[in-house]
């Protein structure tokens, strides 16, 4: 199969997800959004504008917005509750945890600015430990899109999908990865480049980075296969055991190394299948600098997923 | 409905002394409102638990089970012989109420400061709808100390949603102490007051005052209203009555004995 080209246009996913949030949203009255004084942030001016009855701006004060897009679902209502989410996950994790997930609501948490997006800001306002916590409640699904189509996917789907849905959006420039037969089914990764040698998952802003990362491994004749996990939780197992067959698995996402993505398919391959692996994420808490700084820094790069393969390879003696 | 409170207070001490716990203060000091509410107040249909027109009643102070479990029972969502299963292995009734299980439960609370920021939510999405259903919740007092029901009591007033009533039963308790020496509520009603709500203070044991303060809940409003029932922890009960140990607790035979002659006599 032809692996996907990403773009040399590089985009905001948070531009699809608001076009995603106004279509469902001019289709069916039961769609509402939810903010954090974070209309500005969440860019959600547009539909404020159009929908002003339907923008519910709770102010700053996230276990309140949280409390109140589960109640707003007890009221047959979709809310679509958007925030940073570095606040919205760790302030309101209570209320992420009983009032959404455990109470079975419909309610869809949408993570703005995601990941190291606020780089400069420190680790108040880095959002690396959301998807390791998140993963850990049960009944939420999990949900870190690759490019602005799959957001927009993610978006749909998680309006048709009845339950509570974690969301990460990043605000990080991305290029959209042309797929040739596209499709997103939530709890199903994505193989956009087949290769026997060894496999590289990735998830969120880091996939094209492994699909670069496997061209660099082409070139020494190493056939590395790049999936997209874009759902961490349900995990798609079949696809993770294929992977570890090829008999080593690099893990890339912009999160803690620990607990997220990389730790779901640590879990999964120690319990199933054990196979070799490299988890690529951050370490913690990190010095101050740009989103593209850190990125580069601590190997967040496709460097830096191709020297973790080749170090995976060269210890297996291939 | 003073029959039927008598009834809840013996029934979820008969509860609480099957199953070896429970929080019978809490339990006894809302009794009388959740009374009010199930047997005369609220808009519910039993067979229909889930009907987008219900009034929607939200538990903030969801440890206190027994009297929502008995008054759930009573008003026909369940059962009222599965009350004999309050607290065991794979009862629908848990410690803390549960909407997946358990019909006629709106959302699942325990942790405290959890209801009420729901309960504004279903508000809301009742405003957007101009519908005509009507949202209650009733908060212990102690659970005034979390911030997360002062984030919800600011944007329900800026809101105006006086589709929603909250109820403090105000005992004065908290699990170890008196609230004025924990972290001192008063003045509360200046404090909601402020917060741009109404206002009305009622004897929270008081059936015809419980019942005039929520039938006024209907008149149209553009302000949320909050009521607050001044209530006894343990009320009914002569040596629960004001007593902070009985938070939780169960009564050992004797006790048990006396405090279902004592409700018993009290219907005489």
């Amino acid at each position: 199969m032809g692996a996907p080209a990403p773009s040399i246009d590089l985009f905001d996913c948070r531009d699809a997800y608001v076009r995603a949030v106004e279509e469902l949203a001019a289709q069916d009255d039961r769609i509402v959004a939810v903010v954090n004084d974070s209309v500005g942030s969440s860019k959600l001016g547009k539909f404020r504008d159009r929908f002003p009855e339907r923008l519910i701006n709770v102010g700053i004060a996230e276990q309140n917005m949280v409390g109140v897009g589960a109640g707003l679902a007890n009221g047959g209502k979709i809310p679509f509750v958007s925030g940073a989410s570095c606040f919205l996950t760790a302030r309101a994790m209570e209320q992420i945890k009983a009032d959404c997930a455990y109470s079975q609501q419909n309610v869809k948490l949408c993570g703005i600015s995601s990941g190291v997006a606020y780089g400069e800001l420190g680790a108040t306002h880095h959002s690396i430990e959301d998807v390791a916590w998140l993963r850990a409640v049960d009944k939420l699904t999990v949900i870190v899109p690759a490019d602005p189509w799959q957001t927009a996917e993610a978006i749909r789907a998680s309006a048709a999908h009845d339950g509570p849905v974690y969301i990460r959006i990043s605000r990080m420039p991305v290029p959209e990865l042309t797929r040739t037969d596209p499709v997103f089914a939530i709890g199903r990764g994505e193989v956009l480049r087949d290769g026997d040698d060894i496999a590289i998952i990735a998830n969120g802003t880091l996939v094209h980075r492994a699909l670069a990362a496997a061209e660099q491994l082409a070139a020494e004749g190493v056939a590395a296969r790049v999936i997209n996990m874009a759902t961490v939780s349900p995990l798609d197992t079949e696809l993770v055991a294929q992977a570890a067959a090829t008999g080593a698995i690099v893990t890339a996402e912009e999160g803690l190394r620990q607990g997220g993505l990389g730790g779901a398919i640590a879990e999964f391959c120690a319990e199933h299948q054990p196979v070799p692996m490299r988890r690529i994420g951050f370490p913690g808490f990190m010095p101050t600098g740009s989103a593209s700084w850190l990125m580069e820094h601590f190997g967040l790069t496709a460097t830096g997923i191709a020297d973790a393969a080749r170090e995976l390879i060269a210890a297996r003696g291939g | 409905m003073r029959e039927r409170a008598n009834w809840m207070r013996r029934r979820l001490l008969q509860m609480i002394v099957d199953a070896g716990q429970g929080h019978p203060g809490g339990d006894l000091s809302a009794t009388d409102i959740i009374a009010a509410l199930y047997f005369d107040s609220l808009r519910i249909d039993p067979s229909a638990p889930n009907a987008p027109d219900r009034d929607r009643f939200v538990m903030s102070k969801g440890h206190c089970t027994g009297a929502l479990y008995s008054a759930l029972a009573g008003a026909g969502f369940f059962p009222e012989a599965e009350l004999d299963t309050y607290l065991k292995p794979q009862s629908r009734l848990n410690g803390h109420p549960n909407r997946v299980y358990l019909p006629g439960v709106e959302t699942n609370t325990g942790p405290l400061g959890h209801g009420l920021p729901v309960a504004v939510g279903i508000a809301v999405a009742g405003q957007i709808d101009a519908a005509d259903y009507h949202v209650f919740a009733l908060t212990g007092d102690g659970e005034l100390q979390e911030g997360s029901m002062w984030e919800a009591a600011m944007f329900a007033g800026h809101r105006g949603l006086g589709n929603l009533t909250v109820i403090v039963d105000r005992n004065r308790l908290q699990q170890g102490a008196q609230t004025e020496e924990t972290n001192g509520l008063e003045p509360l009603a200046d404090k909601w007051r402020a917060f741009g709500w109404d206002v009305v203070g009622i004897d929270g044991h008081d059936h015809a005052a419980i019942l005039c303060a929520l039938d006024d809940t209907r008149a149209p409003r553009s302000r949320p209203r909050v009521i607050i029932a001044d209530t006894h922890k343990g009320q009914g009960v002569s040596f629960m009555r004001d007593q902070a140990g009985w938070h939780h607790g169960v009564p050992n035979a004797e006790q048990f004995a006396q405090a279902i002659g004592e409700l018993e006599a009290e219907m005489q």
